[in-house]
């Protein structure tokens, strides 16, 4: 097990996932560097600190650097809580790696606490022996006692188990933009970019494009201020001796490629306009401002000249509404939100359902219920995706699992509202969100086709030879019913949420018809099984034990499972994307394995489901803390299955 | 405009082939008489034409067109026509609603649909009853007004629809009734030439739940004394011989007048064109119950740019900015590194 002096470096113990403990016998020369394979940098501050633009940075350069990183935005609902309370910590986590990784870290080898209450929120965080950097000008009494410290924790040995150091960096920031005439409470501003500074030369990063970044985004004195911040900070690294010597994480070996950093709000907005062209629709997205889903509504925002309509609209029910307007169009529907605006456009999505158009509707999964944690990430939402309409009202589910599959899940989920006619719910999370990764591009030319046609003659033949249209004569093979818009000459026709007649979509009431529709609705997304890819088994086929997981826990499954297997133990590793319906070969699958372990951000709602349609005795393994899962502790839920 | 667009067509060519079902005698009716009527005389064609409704008697009306149509969600119909606004700024979209479905539930849709200014043409069915329920008092009944749910009369004080629309920015506001064809057809034929959002609310009899809800304004014996006609740029004069008027007092309200009594000068003249909305908020305010004299007509009728037309400007301007959206461009946008 894991012992030794405290380090900064990272070689991850594979057994207690710790850091592994190297002392540095001799110290090294100034200007060498040692290489890690990964490290694992927490900042946290106020949430007027700056923390999350400092991780913004760090992971910018270090995508460039070409790193496989991971990140894990962490921050409070309020905008600005009280100054220097637990409650406004704004923290932002990103683990960076010298080869293909999967999660933020489950815990920090470095922390950078601006103040006494970033330190008392995320110290545990550490792991043992860690390094804590602290504004040591934020430890005054009045800080402490915000921060409810009784004793200053600098002092009263509490911190023995890790390694801190304490900088003035308040002081230092002051000290040189003085010169520049910047006022000492301005300077204030810019210490964020000091401890930058700092750790971009304790991790041997480039400071050219974090440079060429402040130049471009500020101006005037608080561009100088910052830019002598972060050299200052950079600077403070290599000459003092509070540290031995820089590290370095050197790119990774990731599979040959072009790459970029996105996040997964980004990558669904993309996704979404990427959607449009492969189908050749004009897109309109309806939303309502909602954390964490707004960030899609601002970058889709950006993309009119991809022929993409935004409107913010006066409330959750109408940004549906218009995405459904839009479709009856002849328009590519979308609408974002996060689960209480799932529940308000349920009765649009429902009209949906019976007016069978394409739609697509995306939930940022938050915690909840209600406002619950606005800002923290769960997954809560599957039920509601599944079962949250009145009435039979079956509807596909797609879920993203890492913040670059958004890309590709939307476009599935596109691909499937436009072929089979029907609204679609693609679930992501706060997690997958606001995390970013390297993604290797996609050559656009590869995506798929998802183009449709829209119904362009009439399709039936009237008793009197007449040539009518009937909206709902459906295609044999998908049940689909033809798509007419307006504008199109002679199928002019009236839906609603009505019950209708099959074929002619006239009203009808009748009792057999009514059946006749839930159960012609309920097949048609049954099939659509048949066009989706089968389940696979990822390690061991042979395995006992099988995981079985759908959305963001796949980065610290994916790494459990690694960890498991590499001790020698037989785990096998099921990961949906598609709930609704689920691939075809799934329950013969999951009955294969004696046993069945369900990681889930909610209180086992896939688990229950499989349950109850594969009659398996699968065991629900839940986290409903705002935060993802680490991956120890899917080691630890693993490693139960074998005792 | 398309050849399409110009073919001629005759009333039959607007009626589908589906049963109207509202109950014998109903005021819905008339309206829908009307609207196919004026279809043909509009010179446009039933393919480039929606109507989208939400819930309640008058909601059926879609089904009744041979158009494109929807029959959607209980008040969500100024927000479901909107997506088929913005998304087809090419299309005539017809809202089809009542005092329920636009004023109680749906009354958030209806007040941003105004203030967009979105290309929709609003036609309020106000009969002032829940009927497709079967007798609930609505957000425009009267206080006192017994129904099943008030058994000891309502307390809640009703909206005045055109104050409540003009007070949202609404660019079009006119009010007709059900009985008089060529007057629907002449208000519904401004509502249709303006561009932007219009809204008409229809005095509509409901004979089954709420009989003779404006006989006393509309009723053929009483009209003439009680209905004043606005016309636009014409003093306001109504009665036998227009011997009653509309002034404005010092105070700043209309007050009904004797015309006799006052110089011809001081009658107030219409001017549904004029940009400040007060004149026209007044207009929907002079009448205070159901037993006053009740103007019909255009209330307001002034030029702002429609949403659609304003969204689909920016798309045009940002293609003209940034060139035809390039995918594997935007894939980029952030900065990419290569290996290997």
């Amino acid at each position: 097990m894991c012992n030794g002096a405290p380090l900064l470096t990272a070689r991850r113990c594979r057994r207690c996932n710790e850091g592994e403990r190297v002392t540095i016998t001799s110290p090294q020369a100034k200007g060498e560097t040692e290489a890690v394979s990964y490290v694992v940098v927490r900042f946290a501050g106020d949430s007027g600190d700056g923390m999350q633009v400092t991780g913004d940075r760090f992971t910018s350069v270090s995508a460039l650097f070409g790193n496989d990183l991971s990140t894990f935005p962490d921050y409070p609902a309020e905008i600005r809580a009280p100054a220097g309370t637990v409650n406004g910590v704004s923290s932002f986590q990103i683990h960076i790696s010298d080869h293909d990784i999967t999660t933020p870290g489950d815990a920090p080898n470095v922390l950078i606490a601006m103040n006494p209450a970033a330190l008392k929120a995320d110290v545990h965080l550490l792991i043992p022996g860690g390094l804590v950097i602290v504004n040591s000008d934020n430890f005054e009494a009045r800080d402490l006692e915000k921060a409810e410290y009784e004793a200053n924790p600098l002092t009263d040995g509490s911190l023995r188990n890790y390694r801190v150091v304490e900088i003035p960096m308040t002081t230092l920031t002051q000290r040189v933009t003085e010169p520049l005439g910047v006022k000492a409470r301005d300077a204030e501003r810019s210490k964020n970019f000091f401890a930058l500074g700092l750790i971009s030369w304790l991790y041997t990063r480039p400071t050219e494009p974090t440079i060429a970044w402040i130049e471009k985004r500020f101006k005037d004195l608080v561009k100088d201020s910052n830019l002598a911040a972060f050299r200052a900070g950079y600077n403070f690294g290599e000459t003092t001796e509070l540290f031995d010597h820089p590290y370095e994480v050197r790119p990774a070996k990731l599979p040959a490629g072009e790459y970029t950093n996105v996040s997964g709000n980004t990558a669904l907005a993309w996704g979404i306009v990427a959607a449009g062209q492969l189908s050749k629709l004009p897109v309109l997205l309806g939303s309502y401002p909602i954390t964490p889903a707004s960030d899609v509504l601002h970058e889709l925002s950006k993309h009119k000249h991809f022929g993409v309509r935004t409107v913010q609209a006066e409330d959750e029910i109408a940004a549906a509404g218009m995405a459904l307007g839009a479709a009856f169009a002849g328009h590519l529907g979308y609408t974002t939100t996060s689960g209480p605006g799932v529940a308000l456009k349920s009765e649009t999505m429902s009209l949906a359902v019976s007016l069978e158009l394409p739609l697509v509707l995306v939930d940022i999964q938050r915690g909840g219920p209600s406002t619950g944690l606005p800002t923290k990430t769960e997954a809560a939402d599957l039920n509601l995706a599944m079962y949250g309409r009145h009435s039979e009202a079956p509807l596909p589910i797609v879920a993203a699992y890492r913040p670059s599959h958004c890309f590709d899940a939307v476009i599935e989920a596109s691909r499937i509202a436009l072929k089979y006619r029907t609204p679609v719910i693609l679930l992501s999370d706060g997690y997958l969100a606001n995390g970013s990764e390297p993604w290797n591009l996609p050559d656009v030319a590869t995506l798929p086709d998802i183009s449709t046609s829209f119904a362009t003659e009439p399709n039936h033949t009237a008793p009197d030879g007449t040539p009518e249209f009937w909206p709902y004569l459906r295609d044999p093979e998908t049940l689909a019913r033809p798509w007419a818009i307006p504008g199109t000459p002679l199928l002019m026709h009236r839906i609603g949420g009505i019950e209708k007649e099959d074929g002619t979509g006239n009203i009808d009431y009748t009792p057999a018809n009514h059946e006749k529709m839930v159960r012609l609705r309920q097949a048609k997304i049954d099939g659509i099984a048949r066009d989706i890819p089968l389940a696979e088994v990822v390690g061991d086929a042979d395995a006992h034990v099988c995981v079985l997981g759908w959305g963001s826990t796949w980065g610290a499954i994916s790494s459990a499972v690694e960890l498991v297997r590499e001790s020698g133990k037989k785990v096998a590793w099921i990961h949906l994307t598609h709930l609704n319906p689920f691939p075809a070969n799934l329950g013969d699958l999951l009955r294969g394995f004696s046993r069945v372990i369900v990681p889930e951000l909610n209180g086992g709602q896939l688990c229950r489901i499989v349950r109850a349609n594969y009659l398996i005795d699968a065991r629900s393994v839940s986290k409903i803390q705002g935060r993802p899962f680490m991956s120890a502790e899917l080691v630890n839920e693993i490693e139960k299955e074998f005792s | 405009m398309s050849e399409t667009a110009v073919r001629v067509t005759t009333k039959k060519d607007w009626m589908s082939d589906q049963e109207v079902r509202w109950c014998p005698g109903c005021g819905d009716y008339g309206v829908l008489q009307a609207v196919q009527q004026l279809m043909p005389e509009l010179g446009v064609v039933p393919e480039r034409t929606v109507f989208v409704s939400g819930i309640g008697c008058s909601s059926r009306f879609p089904y009744y067109m041979n158009t494109y149509g929807m029959h959607s969600i209980h008040g969500r119909a100024p927000a479901i026509a909107t997506g088929v606004a913005v998304a087809r700024p090419d299309l005539d979209v017809w809202v089809v609603t009542g005092d329920g479905d636009a004023l109680s539930i749906g009354g958030n849709h209806l007040i941003h649909a105004l203030r967009r200014n979105v290309n929709l043409k609003i036609l309020l069915f106000n009969n002032r009853i829940y009927g497709l329920t079967k007798g609930q008092y609505s957000p425009t009944s009267e206080v006192g007004k017994v129904t099943k749910s008030t058994p000891f009369g309502s307390v809640d004080h009703p909206f005045n629809p055109l104050s409540l629309v003009i007070g949202s920015e609404a660019t079009f506001v006119a009010r007709t009734h059900d009985l008089d064809r060529k007057h629907m057809m002449g208000v519904l034929r401004a509502a249709y030439e303006h561009r932007g959002a219009s809204f008409v609310e229809i005095f509509q009899n409901c004979n089954v739940f709420n009989d003779g809800a404006f006989e006393d304004i509309i009723g053929k014996q009483v009209r003439g004394e009680m209905m004043i006609d606005l016309k636009h740029g014409e003093p306001i004069r109504f009665g036998a011989d227009g011997h009653k008027g509309v002034v404005m007092g010092g105070d700043g309200q209309l007050r009904i007048v004797e015309v006799a009594d006052v110089s011809p000068d001081d009658l107030l003249v219409h001017d549904a064109h004029r940009a400040d909305p007060a004149l026209a908020f007044a207009l929907a305010r002079i009448t205070h119950d159901e037993h006053q004299a009740t103007p019909f007509g255009v209330f307001r009728d002034v030029k702002r740019d429609d949403y659609g037309h304003l969204v689909a400007a920016q798309l045009v301007q940002a293609s003209e900015r940034k060139g035809p959206g390039d995918l594997a461009a935007l894939l980029r946008s952030n900065g990419t590194w290569t290996i290997g």
